[in-house]
């Protein structure tokens, strides 16, 4: 198994209380409930976090974009990237990942992501995501189009990575007249593209097609859904016609360890609740803005409430959901090789942060999972057979 | 009134679904983002003087949705074609929101085949410092609620059954009206600098009570089409012809005949 350390660097600052008079921490939750001189504080101590992440030997440490809310403070996650570049030697850094379709010039992601490839000697993982619903009620990039955009984004970011330039790049949406990379991808032929979801047919069928088999992540999801689509990304990709490795699948998911399973459970209890009490909180109509998703999604997600609509989720309904795992080392140990047998994965995205754990918690959940948990479940889960290309370049 | 059809024409290739009812010059209805789910008390008291015709746009209802159509623009000179196909003249054009913004979008392409143009609450323009609603951020009960002032309305609404059909129906007609008027949110910056070459009588509706275009968008739709002239019904949301059926028939009634004169 590997280790990848995620951060999503939320506003936990929050006051709390911002539900009595709102309905989103997305899109329309009033900026006078953020505080820079807070932010100057949590931004440096997350980035510290990870830091300590690269000395605990995790392999990577990871970040993400999320616009306009409480949930994570890296509208332009690169940003973050390129401070831990610099500050970091052995980890990849993954960039989980730049929303393709909200911007005009994709050129300039791949860009950003050639930088950040060239800074670090090749320590990159580049993330491509549609972002989720609420991003498009605040980029107001047409949800309709997030589909096309995003592969047409994606289509023009590799060929610019990996087709000499100058050439011409005619979609329909990004028509570029001189595409010519200065700087190239040091990776060859271009850093590792890794697709986290939340879960669509659409994206599994595309993520795990041949001429890509990217490493697909579920990202925060109730065990039996995370389950469900990795099963639907092997199935498929047997149906193209090749096994794929357990290096094209990743598991994110909040992650918190302490002395006793009692003592785990408290401490991180009011803050995972938090999580998703008062982080992810949104109503259906920002998170699936029409045109998001297909129709017939559409109308699943609506029958079912979306996956999110926890009435109020308590710690024991997110532990045994496995929306969490919490414990002593022991217990995590046993947890988490018990659920790689189960989904087949090789890549643990683990958030060791999450919603208003403080800093404390977090670094010594942190030191307990690197010393007694990673070194228990390296061999757990390791890719047979031959390896993929989205992960040839790693180290 | 009995009478009236419900139908499929095939225009350009791309199927619609079109009611169709009464005998006189022809009135065309051009539906908002909630689509034409019925035959309307307003189209029968209309059909009693005109020949009432009222298509689901492409994208809409039962009728297709087809690959070319991406914006308004596409939609306009749809229409275009509809008007050919189907031979009409002297055509009485009466356009509600996202309606009424494709009503404009027609006119300043052409307005050969047209007599008049009714806007009721239209989409289509921007008004600086004016507050819209924002209906994707809406649940569809608070939509129903914010449609209409009185609120008895809007509760027999919101208690009928709706069927599965309706309700994969209100689905497509909001996707498709997210594609068409995401952004620029409800409107075309370019339509009012040519909004000049409508030529037509025009008779500009609106609800005092509207909540997504507030009654400053029926104000600015009066001052940049020559010679409009603005009914504003009080106690009324964004539905007037629905929600002010009498004053609603009233008005258009006197418009015609003045327009006839």
């Amino acid at each position: 198994m590997r280790f990848f350390c995620f951060h999503l660097m939320p506003y936990g600052a929050l006051d709390l209380s911002w539900t009595d008079e709102h309905e989103s921490a997305w899109v329309t939750l009033p900026n006078r409930y953020y505080d820079p001189k807070k932010g100057f504080e949590l931004y440096n101590r997350y980035l510290d976090e990870l830091i300590y992440a690269d000395t605990l030997g995790f392999d990577g440490i990871c970040v993400n974009e999320h616009h306009q809310t409480a949930y994570g403070m890296m509208p332009a996650p690169n940003v973050l990237a390129g401070a831990l570049v610099r500050q970091t030697r052995n980890v990849r850094i993954c960039v989980l990942g730049r929303a393709l379709p909200l911007v005009n010039n994709p050129i300039y992601i791949a860009e950003e992501f050639a930088m950040l490839d060239n800074l670090s000697g090749g320590r990159l993982i580049a993330g491509f995501v549609r972002g989720i619903g609420c991003e498009y009620h605040a980029s107001m990039a047409n949800p309709g189009q997030s589909h096309e955009r995003f592969h047409e984004a994606h289509d023009l970011i590799v060929q610019a990575w990996t087709r000499p330039g100058p050439f011409e790049f005619a979609g329909k949406h990004f028509h570029i007249q001189y595409v010519n990379l200065w700087p190239r991808p040091y990776q060859e032929p271009h850093p590792p593209i890794w697709i986290p979801s939340q879960g669509s047919r659409e994206t599994i069928e595309w993520a795990s097609h041949p001429d890509r088999r990217y490493t697909y992540l579920q990202t925060f999801s109730p065990i039996d859904s995370v389950a469900k689509y990795m099963q639907q990304y092997r199935d498929t990709a047997v149906a193209y016609g090749y096994q794929p490795t357990t290096d094209q699948l990743g598991w994110a998911v909040p992650v918190y360890v302490a002395e006793t399973d009692e003592k785990a459970l408290r401490e991180a209890k009011p803050h995972a609740e938090n999580f998703y009490a008062k982080f992810i909180k949104s109503p259906l109509e920002y998170r699936l803005p029409p045109g998001y998703t297909s129709m017939s999604s559409m109308k699943a997600m609506i029958e079912s409430k979306f996956k999110y609509s926890l009435a109020s989720p308590d710690m024991d309904a997110l532990v045994s959901r496995g929306m969490i795992i919490c414990g002593s080392p022991s217990t995590v140990v046993e947890k988490l090789e018990a659920y790689q047998a189960r989904l087949g994965f090789r890549n643990l995205i683990s958030m060791m942060q999450f919603a208003t754990l403080p800093h404390e918690l977090t670094m010594k959940s942190m030191a307990m999972f690197a010393a007694e948990v990673m070194p228990r479940l390296r061999s757990v889960g390791e890719p047979t057979g031959r390896p993929v290309r989205s992960m040839a370049a790693a180290k | 009134m009995a009478g009236q059809t419900h139908d499929f024409v095939t225009i350009s290739g791309t199927r619609l679904e079109l009611r169709r009812g009464g005998e006189g010059p022809p009135v065309l209805f051009l539906h908002g983002g909630a689509g034409n789910a019925d035959w309307m008390p307003f189209m029968n008291r209309l059909a009693q003087r005109f020949d009432v015709i009222a298509p689901s746009h492409p994208g809409f209802d039962r009728s297709d949705t087809p690959d070319w159509l991406d914006s308004m623009s596409d939609l306009a000179y749809f229409y275009l074609d509809l008007l050919e196909a189907l031979d009409l003249d002297g055509v009485h054009v009466i356009g509600h929101s996202l309606g009424g913004w494709l009503a404009a979008e027609i006119a300043v392409r052409s307005s050969a085949r047209l007599a008049t143009l009714t806007l009721v609450g239209a989409a289509g323009i921007h008004v600086p410092d004016v507050k819209k609603g924002d209906p994707f951020l809406w649940t569809p009960e608070t939509l129903v609620r914010k449609l209409f002032f009185d609120q008895k309305r809007a509760e027999a609404l919101l208690a009928q059954a709706t069927s599965a059909e309706a309700a994969d129906i209100a689905i497509k007609n909001r996707f498709t009206t997210a594609k068409l008027a995401w952004h620029p949110r409800f409107y075309n910056p370019d339509l009012r600098k040519w909004l000049h070459r409508i030529r037509l009588p025009t008779l500009v509706v609106w609800g005092a009570e509207d909540q997504i275009f507030p009654p400053a968008y029926g104000e600015a739709w009066r001052g940049l089409v020559a010679g409009a002239t603005l009914t504003v019904f009080p106690a009324c949301g964004h539905l007037p012809h629905v929600e002010k059926l009498d004053e609603f028939t009233a008005a258009f009634a006197a418009f015609i005949n003045g327009a006839a004169q």
